[in-house]
Order: structure tokens, then C-alpha cells, then sequence
């Protein structure tokens, strides 16, 4: 066992601690649970000590009861000024904990059902890993290609909702090189257990390193991205990219028509309306699914929108990715 | 004279003055309706702990292989669905405050008996509704429905569950209602607000809550339904909606809702704990004006929910302070009680062992709510079973303890049978060791960093998840008992006495069960509660069963 953290590290009490908010965090932590045991010892021997001496059968002098006001007022004060205390303290390390220094290493994560996917500014991208070097601020931008997820390390004590449509952040500052738990803490539907990941924290030479020997790697290849990896057509890789495999596939399945053959011919809709499949009918798919939802598919669509995720010229590109899938087109067709 | 009134029979109780179904169903009679939401609530409790135990089975591997994640999630959305809205918020209220209130205000009925049977009705259309989504495929949204997901993502039937919970919701106003409306106008003569038992109190504040809060459910329901059907834009990014003004408003109504599940459970342990140590409630009116200033702040802390959701930091320092000082109530209410066992004479009954478990289970529950109202801790344990734990200690450690303590106290006056006390204290304890062994290896999981609603876990968590599977069947042993001998003591002819603990009250001026019309002649109060006197220990001994 060396001295790293690691991903799986057998049965503890207590998390790993590998950031320098995490320390923070574990203090307040530590107070409020040193708060807790006094009040619980207190009232705990109270109850206790009156319980066995007045206990019914035992000739205990029972005095009669008067209420003094200004002991009640007296506690209840005291109680609270050592309470608002901790509160007061929690809430200066929560400022601290969410204002990034200028100088933060910015990377972006955007979160879909059910992957985390990490893109390096100088251009690694990475797809439920996320690499960082220790001993430097780095602020991690976040949003969601469809629901709420959250972003949640908890060895950083760290956990931020990541919203579809808005950017979202958080940052921390590393102190253990290791590989910790990176998970979606927000419900996001079936898969969201799995929705997990790996952070690797390394020394900042050893993270040099890995950023230029990953410079030029593209992200693992997308599970199921079978129509992705039919074609090489360059828009391929866009289409990849958002995962549009996931769902469209050389067959329908359940959880998406398939694209093949679609280009230019008329599709009935759940409204009545029958339209041409064009370019606008696409763009519509992709961008609005819900504003038209072929006749057979369940409405509301299950199709995320891509509105605000694809950005132009990726709209065009994956137009034209699925027109060359078009009845007149070659390649892939029909699976029989 | 004498002659005479020997062959008078008492007269029937409610419970035999009519025999028919009928005279069940249609009821106008407090005491009946509040049977009929007993044995639906029973129903309902058994529903969700039978979702909660194939959810602790599914937990005691780390992969998911009992059942699948799709499952899964349904199941834990059933859990906490039929939990909430099903059993917590009705059951002190629309059983035991139903029962009571009349009895222990020297009056004939509620308000407005015909509403009060209708709200059963409506709760169980509402009721229908959402079980009948379990049976057209269940739900996978979590009981919380956060948006987008509930509205354009999930692939389950959100809509029969989101409708039955908001027709279940016009029940509880209903009730609310009711309740306001007769503690405020049909007390009996003397009986001043300063001399209500603190359960008049307690129901008093919890119906506040029930009326103002419950709408903004309704509509927050409403406005899924609408975004969900015709896709207007109200949640949803992609429509051009907001997806955290779904979680203020979900708030708005589901932070309070918290309390309308407590309040009446430390309302039911105030009149326990006076009791059986023969004491007065020390500082009554800082207890009764706790309850009041508990229904109050409940309504300014919901933001402490979305410390992670992309809330502003300043509202978020401002509800984490104001979370703070909504303990301060909830430790006035403890120390109270504590302080109302000194100089009295205590007898540890059924209700007394429930009453205790609850207090040293409610205290844990408040205190770790302060871990989650402190800004960088919550963002830590926020969604993981940190929270599951503390809000189980404050709902079943807190609220069904309270509530079962509450039946045994009762149950004499309910059923006008006793029962026995062996098994009674035993089934108490059992069920105080087997919550714990359940949820508190649950604080340490949060806190290393265990998510919620996931059926799959790293492996370094089990042999945490393994001692809380253990505690969960032990706690589901200790439920059954209860139901068990209390069913089984119907069986037996009704021989309570009219106030087997001695205990003051009203309630407890009547026959066991009462008569139908409960008072002979209306009461007039000329004492203060809970005139308890701690030297007179005999008398409670004397009729121990
Ligand atoms: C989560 C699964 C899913 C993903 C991912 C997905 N789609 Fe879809 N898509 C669907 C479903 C379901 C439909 C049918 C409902 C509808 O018409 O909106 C659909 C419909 C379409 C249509 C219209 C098909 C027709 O026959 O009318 C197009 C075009 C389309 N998708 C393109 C894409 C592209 C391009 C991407 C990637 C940017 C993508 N989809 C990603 C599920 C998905
Ligand atoms: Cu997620």
C-alpha cells in the first residue's frame, strides 16, 4: 500500500482528505460533531438522572415544580449563541470555498445521461476520468446536455448541481496525488448509480507529462456509436461526439428511430401533419425535439435537445451527416 | 332509584352504536372517520416499508443484483411517495387528531363533520391514484420530482402519482381547516387557549402550516402536469423554462411539510411525558409558543435544500442562518421535556418508553440538521445518505415513534381495550435498537461520501450498508408486533376504564370508547393542564393491568 489514495480503498470511518478545502470542511465537521456529543451527554444525563431518581417506587423528595422564565431564557441563549457560532464559521468557509482564485487551471465537464465528459482547454478530452495536477487551483466549469446531475468528489468535500443550459462551478486545490471517487450525486434517472468516475490527482511535473502525451488522443470512442464508427466522412465525428449513436442506430430501437433512409422523405407526425424530412425538419429534431415528434415515438420525445449544447457549426455538420444516410445514399443500409 | 338505574345499560359506544358498513362509510362521526383513516393509513405504511425493505435487500451487495436499477428507482420513489404523502402527514393528524381534538375540547364533533368525511374520501381517490401508477409501470422520479427529469425525461407514469398526490393534497387542507375552525370556536367554557392540552397546540400550528402550504403544492404539481402534456416551457431549459423554480417552489411546500410531520409527534410526547411522570409540562406556554414559532420559521428555511443547486451564495448564507435558529424551538421543546421528568414520579409504561426513544431519537435528528445547515458540510454530505439518515431519525425516529406512542396511550380510549405491556415495552425497545443499527451507520456512509437513490455502491461501503440491512429487518419485526397484539386485543370484550393512567384531560372524562355524542352535558374546565401531582403515585399503579 502506497501512500496514494486510491479509487477502492477498503473499509474506513472516514474519507480520504486530498484537497486543501477538504481540511477545512473536516474542521467544521469535527466542531458540530464536538457540539453534538455535548448536548447529547448533557440532555442524555439528565434524562438518565431523573429517570432512575424519580422513577416510580423510589422515595426520592419531590419538590413541587415552579417555572423560573429567566432560566429557560438564560439556556436558551447560551445554546444558541454557541450554535450561531459554528454557523457563523461554516459560513466563512463556504465563501472561501466558492471564489476561485484568478490564476484557477480552468477545465470544462458537461454532464449527460449517464457520463461525465471532461475537455482539457489544451485538448485532451476525456470522457468519466477527470486528470489534475496537485498543489494548483483548478476550477472545473460544468453543464448538463439534458437533466440535473451533480458533480461530486467527495475526497474534495465537493459537490455542485450541473444544470442543463447554465455553467455552473466549482474549484479546489488538490494535495494528494491519487485516484479518488468522482460520482453524480443529483437523481438523473436509470442509470444515475452508474454515472461514476475517476479523479486523478498527479504531481504537476507528472501531469505536464500526461498533457502532452494525450494531446493529440481523442476521447475513448462512445459505447454503441455503431453508425459513428460505420462512416468516416468527417461529420462522423460530430455526430459521435454528441453521442447521437447512443440512440440512432442502422435499426430502430427502442430508444430512437434510426436515421437511415430518413433524408427526404416524407414523415408522418403524432399531430397528423406530414412533412418533408429537409434540412429544417432535422435541425427541428435535433434543436426542438419535441416541436415534431414522428408518429410512433412517445411524446413528450425521449430525444434531448441539443439547443444551446450544438453549436452552429456542428448543426451543420450533423445535417449533413444525416442526409448522407439518405435513401439514395450508399454505405450502411437497412439492417435486415 | 337505585333499582332503576342498575337496569340501565351504559349507553352503546361508537364503535357499537351501529353495526352496518354503511354506517362506516357514510359516518359523519369524528371518532369513526379517524378509524377509517387508520386502518387506510395502516395499509399505507405497510406499502412503503415493504418498497423500503426490498430497497435494504437490494443494498446489502454493492452491485445491483437483487433488482435492477430501473426498479430500483422506482421503488425508492414508491418508498418516499407513500411514505410522505400517505402516512407521515396524515397520520397523527387525521387518526389520533381526528379522535381527539373533539374529545379533548369538550366538544360534540369537528367544525364540519361532512368535510371531514369527505377529505377521507378525497385522500382516498388520492390514495387510488398513486398506487395505481405503481400498477401502470411505477414512477422513477424520486419523491422529490425534480425537473426537468419528472417533466420531459422520465419514461414512467409520472402523471397518475404527480394526481393522486395533489388530490390527496386538498385533503389535508380539509382537515386543516376543520381543525382551525374548532379549536378556534367550539371549546368548552373555561377552557382558555393557556389551559389546551399542548396536542390542541400542536394540531393547531400543524393545520396553519397544512392550509398555507399545501396550495403552493398544487399548483407546483399542476405546473408538472401542464409542461409534461402540452410542453409549456415552465421548468424545462429547453422550453425556455427554469429548472430551480421547480426546486423553490417544491421547497416552499416540502420544508414545511416537514414539520406538519413533527409537530404533532412532539404535541402527542408533551401529553406522554406529562403524564407518566405525574408532572406538569415544565414551561407550558414556551412549549405551546415553540410549536408556533416552529410552523412559523418552517416557512423561511426550503432554500436550505438548493445549497448546491445553483443558488445565489448571499440567499444561501441568509437560509442557513435562519435554518439555525428553527432549532432553537425544537431544543426548547427537548429540554422541556427533560426537565418535566425532575421531581416526578415516573412510570415507565408502553407510551413512556416510545415517549423517550422518541426525544433521544428526535434530538439526534435535530442536531444533525445542523451539519446540513452548515453551508460547507451540507455541500459535502448533500444528497448522500448523510441526509437519508437525519430525516429518518426526525420522521421515524421522531414522527412514528411518536405517533405509535401516541396509539398505545390511546388505544385504551380508542378501542376501550388494554393490552399487554410485556410485549409493548419490548416491541419499543426493539424497534429504538433496530432504527439505529438501521440509519446510523447511514451518518458515517454520508459523510464517507455514499450517494442516495443508487442501487449500486463501491464495495468499500458494504459492510456499512450490511449493518443497516440487518437493522432494517429487525425495525420491520418491531413494527409487527404492535400491529399484532393491538388487532388481537379487539377480540376481547371492552373493559377499559374511562381513564386508565389517570391522566387529565377531557378525553378522558368519557367512557372507554366513548358514547357517540361523546359529552353527556357539555364540560366547563376551571383547572390549568396537566394538574398532575407527583406525590399521588398509587393510583396509576393500582389499575396497571
Ligand atoms: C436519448 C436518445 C437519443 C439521442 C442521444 C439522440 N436522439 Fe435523435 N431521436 C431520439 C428519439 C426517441 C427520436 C424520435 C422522437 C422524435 O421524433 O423526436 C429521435 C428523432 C430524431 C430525428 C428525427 C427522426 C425521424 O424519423 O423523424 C433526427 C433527425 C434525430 N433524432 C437526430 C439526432 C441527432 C443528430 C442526434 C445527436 C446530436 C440525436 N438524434 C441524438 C432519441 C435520441
Ligand atoms: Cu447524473
Amino acid at each position: 500500500m502506497t501512500s496514494r489514495g486510491a479509487v477502492n480503498s477498503g473499509f474506513s470511518l472516514w474519507p480520504e482528505t486530498a484537497s486543501v478545502g477538504a481540511e477545512q470542511v473536516d474542521l467544521v465537521y469535527l466542531a458540530l460533531l464536538g457540539l453534538t456529543l455535548f448536548f447529547v451527554i448533557l440532555l442524555g444525563a439528565l434524562a438518565l438522572g431523573f429517570g432512575v431518581k424519580y422513577r416510580v417506587g423510589r422515595a426520592a423528595h419531590r419538590r413541587e415544580v415552579v417555572h423560573k422564565t429567566h432560566l429557560e431564557v438564560v439556556w436558551i441563549t447560551a445554546a444558541a449563541l454557541i450554535t450561531l457560532a459554528v454557523c457563523l464559521w461554516g459560513t466563512y468557509v463556504y465563501v472561501d470555498a466558492v471564489t476561485p482564485p484568478p490564476d484557477a487551471r480552468n477545465i470544462y465537464v458537461v454532464g449527460k445521461q449517464w457520463m461525465w465528459k471532461v475537455s482539457h482547454p489544451q485538448g485532451p478530452r476525456e470522457i468519466n476520468e477527470l486528470h489534475v495536477p496537485a498543489g494548483v487551483p483548478v476550477k472545473i466549469n460544468l453543464t448538463s446536455q439534458d437533466v440535473i446531475h451533480s458533480f461530486y468528489i467527495p475526497a474534495f468535500r465537493l459537490k455542485r448541481d450541473v444544470l442543463p443550459q447554465t455553467y455552473t462551478s466549482l474549484w479546489f486545490n488538490a494535495t494528494r496525488p491519487g485516484e479518488y471517487h468522482l460520482f453524480c450525486a443529483e437523481y438523473c434517472g436509470a442509470e444515475h448509480a452508474r454515472m461514476r468516475g475517476r479523479v486523478i490527482v498527479m504531481e504537476p511535473a507528472e501531469f505536464q507529462r500526461w498533457l502532452s502525451d494525450s494531446k493529440d488522443l481523442e476521447p475513448e470512442p462512445i459505447p454503441n456509436a455503431e453508425l459513428a464508427e460505420a462512416r468516416s466522412d468527417g461529420h462522423a465525428e460530430v455526430f459521435a461526439r454528441y453521442a447521437c449513436g447512443d440512440c440512432h442506430k442502422s435499426g430502430p430501437t427502442p430508444e430512437g428511430p434510426t436515421l437511415v433512409g430518413l433524408f427526404g422523405q416524407p414523415v408522418r407526425l403524432r399531430d397528423g401533419r406530414t412533412v418533408v424530412a429537409d434540412e429544417e425538419y432535422i435541425r427541428q429534431s435535433i434543436m426542438e425535439p419535441n416541436a415534431a415528434v414522428a408518429l410512433g415515438q412517445a411524446a413528450p420525445s425521449t430525444m434531448p435537445t441539443y439547443a444551446g449544447q450544438v453549436d452552429d457549426e456542428h448543426l451543420w455538420q450533423l445535417i449533413e451527416f444525416v442526409k448522407s444516410l439518405g435513401a439514395d445514399a450508399g454505405g450502411i443500409g437497412p439492417t435486415p | 332509584m337505585t333499582t332503576l338505574d342498575a337496569i340501565i345499560l351504559p349507553a352503546p359506544s361508537y364503535l357499537t352504536a351501529h353495526w352496518s358498513l354503511r354506517s362506516w362509510l357514510l359516518t359523519l362521526d369524528h371518532k369513526r372517520i379517524a378509524m377509517l383513516y387508520l386502518t387506510s393509513i395502516t395499509a399505507f405504511f405497510f406499502v412503503g416499508g415493504a418498497a423500503a425493505v426490498l430497497m435494504r435487500l437490494e443494498l446489502a451487495t454493492p452491485a445491483s443484483d437483487f433488482v435492477v436499477s430501473g426498479a430500483y428507482n422506482r421503488l425508492f420513489t414508491i418508498h418516499g411517495a407513500v411514505m410522505v404523502w400517505f402516512f407521515l402527514i396524515p397520520s397523527i393528524p387525521t387518526v389520533l387528531g381526528n379522535f381527539l381534538i373533539p374529545l379533548m375540547i369538550g366538544a360534540r364533533d369537528l367544525a364540519f363533520p361532512r368535510l371531514n368525511l369527505m377529505s377521507w374520501y378525497v385522500f382516498m381517490a388520492g390514495g387510488a391514484l398513486a398506487t395505481g401508477s405503481i400498477i401502470v409501470g411505477g414512477v422513477d422520479t424520486g419523491w422529490t420530482f425534480y425537473t426537468p427529469y419528472s417533466t420531459t425525461y422520465a419514461n414512467s407514469a409520472v402523471f397518475p402519482m404527480v394526481a393522486g398526490i395533489f388530490v390527496a393534497g386538498f385533503a389535508s387542507i380539509m382537515t386543516g381547516l376543520n381543525f382551525i375552525v374548532t379549536i378556534h370556536t367550539m371549546r368548552a367554557p373555561g377552557l382558555t387557549w393557556f389551559r389546551l392540552p399542548l396536542f390542541v397546540w400542536a394540531m393547531y400550528a400543524t393545520s396553519l402550516v397544512l392550509v398555507l402550504a399545501t396550495p403552493v403544492l398544487a399548483i407546483t404539481l399542476v405546473l408538472i402536469a401542464v409542461e409534461r402534456f402540452w410542453g409549456v416551457g415552465v421548468f424545462d431549459p429547453a422550453l425556455g423554462g427554469d429548472p430551480l423554480l421547480f426546486q423553490h417552489l417544491f421547497w416552499f411546500y416540502s420544508h414545511p411539510a416537514v414539520y406538519i410531520m413533527i409537530l404533532p409527534a412532539m404535541g402527542v410526547v408533551s401529553e406522554l411525558v406529562a403524564c407518566f411522570s405525574r408532572n406538569p409540562i415544565f414551561g407550558y406556554r414556551f412549549v405551546a409558543y415553540a410549536s408556533m414559532a416552529i410552523a412559523i420559521l418552517g416557512f423561511l428555511v426550503w432554500g436550505h435544500h438548493m445549497f448546491v443547486a445553483g443558488q445565489s451564495v448571499h440567499a444561501s448564507m441568509v437560509f442557513s442562518f435562519l435554518s439555525f435558529l428553527v432549532a432553537i424551538p425544537s431544543g426548547v421543546k427537548v429540554f422541556n421535556w427533560i426537565v418535566t421528568l425532575r421531581n416526578g414520579t415516573i412510570h415507565y409504561k408502553t407510551s413512556m418508553v416510545y415517549a423517550l426513544g422518541f426525544i433521544g431519537l428526535f434530538t439526534l435528528g435535530g442536531l444533525t440538521g445542523l451539519f446540513l445547515a452548515t453551508l460547507p458540510v451540507d455541500v459535502h454530505v448533500h444528497d448522500t445518505y448523510f441526509v437519508i439518515a437525519h430525516f429518518h431519525y426526525i420522521m421515524v425516529g421522531g414522527a412514528v415513534m411518536a405517533y405509535l406512542g401516541g396509539m398505545h396511550f390511546w388505544w385504551p380510549k380508542i378501542a376501550g381495550r388494554m393490552y399487554n405491556e410485556g410485549w409493548g415495552i419490548f416491541s419499543a425497545i426493539l424497534m429504538f435498537f433496530g432504527f439505529n443499527l438501521t440509519f446510523f451507520p447511514q451518518f458515517i456512509l454520508g459523510y464517507l461520501g455514499m450517494i442516495r437513490r443508487a442501487a449500486e455502491y463501491p464495495p468499500e461501503f458494504q459492510l456499512l450498508n450490511v449493518l443497516s440491512s440487518a437493522g432494517a429487518s429487525i425495525l420491520g419485526v418491531a413494527y409487527l408486533i404492535p400491529l399484532v397484539y393491538l388487532t388481537r386485543s379487539l377480540v376481547r370484550p371492552a373493559t377499559a376504564e374511562a381513564n386508565p393512567w389517570n391522566a387529565t384531560g377531557l378525553e378522558w372524562t368519557v367512557s372507554s370508547p366513548p358514547p357517540e355524542h361523546n359529552f353527556d352535558s357539555t364540560p366547563v374546565v376551571t383547572t390549568p393542564p396537566y394538574s398532575y401531582d407527583a406525590e399521588k403515585t398509587a393510583e396509576l399503579e393500582a389499575v396497571s393491568p
